[in-house]
């Protein structure tokens, strides 16, 4: 079905369904009413065909889950058309972009714009990240307040870190007057300066000048001490190392109002993945080493990481077919990360309502959004997919403009079936 | 505010150097004293022979045109030598210049010593090296004493009394010497003193001040009886303080409609020069029915003379003069100012 189509008046009655709401830790079989685009009634009991309210259209779900949409809360936008239909087509129905876009988002006129274009495609909502300083530059202060106002809902300079330490205390401490969050990239640039790949015997192998662990530990502890000093929000993304999951676990502990994602990559992948120079597992931060993916998991399963995000990263052919260390990082996400966070899940490391909160009620939580729950009135954003069908990643086939995926010929279990944005179904896969 | 028993009030401090450590009585006097001034300032012949034979030197090491200038008038219309001194800081070490200073000026035996300095204590310092009174004409972020005074008999003569008012000092008071001597001033008079500031503006563990502390200007403003506006210095944008003068008047700037959440009578304050459209809107500065702003302009000369009287008092008190002959001096002196 084309996905611009329109199919918003009326009810529709999601019948035959296994309700998964990880908010509420439902976890039944029943069915869920939709209104025009709102959540108008779910539970158990409309499970049956026969329950469905007169005049509904009816669809079976025949026995798969029906979820809320997934929450992506780090995605870079790149084409905004390629990606809203990227992230339907993995299940994504509200996302939140890096400011690193064309203009940078620093601006409320920007920060509007972004959101309105987003809205008119009609796929997956898109929400702002504001830069925290102008221009990316790490230097002045953006206007945080008025950003908010205009609907940026937190601080980054996206793939940048906020590198000077009196900077980024000012901007904790700014944000804070207004109760923003801060979200950082977790990387001491000077210790990661032309490095292409995990500092280890692998870069050593390959001749690439490495990235040390330390350079996300070092960030991440500053940081952590400068949110203590400020009293400031502090989220730190894409977690990738021991080292700086131990420090969050240490500072949660202490009490510190701090949280952290990661990435499909970091959890799935290890720097082996770079084999032969591939450069579509060149990553930021870069891929560690198995004891650092193992650290992932074990900060997923006890907490210490709240979130999972794609960190879609697209990138075209021309900066990835390069030599490795000339070559641009990062990957994209959006496609495959329900498949690959239902690892988790297939692995034993979580229950499938554990992930499933990773990559919607938890990421909803930390932002604000109205998003990520099953609750009557919500926006009827909401994902059917089967946990178990496998299929093979293929770059070349995933929806997007970009192929950039470090998932390329991975077997995978769990596939989307539809994906419902305010009440429309957006995606069907087409086979 | 009583005038009778003036003449056995006696200041019991050789300099003035803050606000802080006073007692209620210790500014009672001043504000009383200060009180008298007032009338004396709005007559046709202003000028009396109470400092007469001193010598007051404004010594500024900062730029300043207000108080330097108010101290002037202060001092020339208690019929005072007044010597005005700029010395420019940047080609100058800090400290041991500062001392240098301290001891040549000493040497010419002036009475009075008004120091301006942008360095924090440095005043306190200089008055360690001299034998006359210091008046601290503001040292860096730390007091401006005769400003809370200024403000406070502002506040005394429109509302009757200082105990239990609610007070918003709203903006920079981080690098503010205003603020801090005012937190002293109306604490210690009983008066309940909010502060309002992005927390990029506020400095540390300022609430041990006892003061309450807010991030929002409706909820801080809420119910006051004073909304107190700092000046904004606009370097504080490269500092990192703050992005932009835009969002800073957007959220922190008075205008009406924040003004609105204060008591429906409430006075604006403005220690000066203001920046129309950063801190406050350019109405709300103006409304003669709201804002004291020239009114504490007019206070400050009264301030100051009184400052100037009383510590010139205690000059004689020191050199082996009898409390009973500084008495029927201050006796004489009114007087003569009431010829």
């Amino acid at each position: 079905m084309s996905p611009r189509k329109q199919n918003s008046a009326g009810r529709t009655a999601y019948v035959n369904a296994r309700l998964l709401d990880p908010a509420s830790r439902l976890d039944a079989k029943g069915g869920l009413v939709t209104d025009g685009e709102s959540i108008a009634d779910f539970g158990p009991r409309l499970a049956a065909a026969k329950a469905a309210p007169k005049g509904a259209q009816v669809v079976d779900c025949r026995g798969k889950c029906l979820a809320p949409g997934l929450v992506d809360m780090r995605i870079e936008i790149g084409d905004l058309s390629a990606a809203v239909r990227a992230a339907v087509s993995g299940g994504v129905t509200s996302m939140v972009c890096l400011p690193n876009t064309q203009p940078v988002i620093d601006d409320m006129s920007v920060v509007e714009f972004v959101a309105r274009r987003a809205r008119k495609q009609g796929l997956a909502k898109v929400y702002p990240y504001g830069a925290v300083t102008k221009g990316l530059k790490g230097q002045e202060l953006a206007e945080l307040g008025m950003l908010a106002e205009a609907g940026a809902v937190a601080f980054t300079d996206g793939i940048l870190a906020v590198a000077d330490a009196q900077v980024m205390r000012r901007a904790l401490s700014y944000a804070s007057t207004f109760g923003l969050m801060i979200v950082q990239h977790p990387e001491e640039p000077s210790l990661a300066a032309n490095g292409a790949m995990n500092a280890g015997e692998t870069a050593t192998r390959l001749g690439l000048v490495g990235i040390p662990t330390e350079a996300e530990a070092i960030m991440v502890e500053r940081d952590l001490r400068l949110a203590a000093l400020t009293g400031g929000r502090l989220h730190v993304a894409h977690l990738s190392t021991a080292a700086a999951i131990e420090a969050v676990r240490r500072a949660k502990a202490r009490g510190l109002d701090v949280s952290c994602d990661t990435a499909p990559p970091y959890f799935a992948l290890n720097e082996n993945a770079v084999g032969d120079y591939r450069t579509f597992a060149k990553l930021s931060p870069p891929l560690r080493a198995e004891d650092d993916r193992k650290a992932v998991i074990e900060g997923l399963i006890d907490g210490t990481i709240d979130a999972i995000a794609s960190d879609h990263t697209p990138r075209d052919e021309e900066s990835k077919r390069l030599p490795f260390a000339q070559a641009a990082p990062g990957g994209i996400g959006l496609n495959t990360l329900l498949a690959v966070s239902l690892e988790l899940y297939h692995n034993g490391h979580l229950g499938l309502l554990d992930v499933l909160r990773l990559v919607t009620s938890a990421p909803a939580g930390l932002l604000g959004l109205r998003a990520g729950r099953l609750e009557k009135g919500a926006p009827a954003d909401l994902v059917l997919f089967d946990p178990e069908a496998a299929w093979k990643v293929d770059a070349d086939k995933l929806i997007g403009k970009a192929k950039n995926s470090p998932f390329d010929g991975r077997p995978v279990q769990g596939r989307v079936l539809m994906t419902v944005v305010d009440g429309r179904p957006v995606y069907r896969p087409q086979a | 505010m009583t005038q009778g028993g003036m003449d056995n009030v006696h200041f019991p401090h050789r300099h003035l150097l803050g606000i802080e450590g006073l007692s209620p009585e210790e500014i009672s006097i001043l504000l009383d004293r200060s009180e008298s001034y007032v009338e004396q300032n709005r007559r046709a012949d202003k000028t009396t022979r109470i400092l007469h034979g001193r010598t007051v030197i404004n010594l500024f090491f900062e730029e300043s045109t207000r108080t330097r200038t108010s101290f002037e008038l202060a001092a020339k219309r208690l019929g005072g030598d007044l010597i005005n001194m700029s010395v420019a800081t940047s080609s100058i070490k800090k400290g041991e210049t500062l001392i240098d200073t301290a001891m040549t000026l000493n040497a010419m035996h002036p009475d009075v010593l008004v120091v301006r300095h942008p360095d924090s204590g440095a005043v306190q310092l200089l008055s360690e090296k001299v034998n006359c009174a210091v008046i601290n004409g503001g040292d860096g972020s730390h007091e401006h004493p005769t400003q809370a005074l200024l403000d406070a008999l502002t506040i005394r003569r429109r509302l009757g009394r200082l105990n239990g008012l609610l007070v918003a000092i709203c903006g920079d008071i981080l690098h503010s010497r205003v603020a801090r001597s005012n937190i002293h001033l109306l604490n210690t008079m009983g008066a309940r003193v909010r502060l309002i500031a992005p927390k990029t503006l506020l400095p540390f563990e300022i609430e041990r001040m006892g003061v309450e502390v807010f991030h929002d200007m409706a909820a801080g403003i809420k119910d006051c009886d004073i909304v107190m506006m700092l000046r904004l210095q606009q370097e504080r944008m490269a500092g990192n303080f703050l992005p932009t003068i835009r969002e800073y008047f957007h959220f922190f700037g008075l205008d009406y409609a924040k003004l609105a959440n204060a008591k429906p009578h409430a006075l604006i304050m403005h220690p000066g020069p203001m920046n129309r459209g950063v801190e406050i809107d350019t109405e709300v500065a103006d409304d003669v029915g709201r804002s004291v702003i020239r009114e504490q302009v007019e206070m400050g000369v009264a301030v100051r003379m009184a400052v100037l009287e009383l510590l010139t008092d205690n000059l004689d008190r020191g050199r082996a003069a009898a409390p009973r002959a500084a008495a029927a001096k201050i006796k004489r002196n009114k007087k003569k100012a009431r010829r």
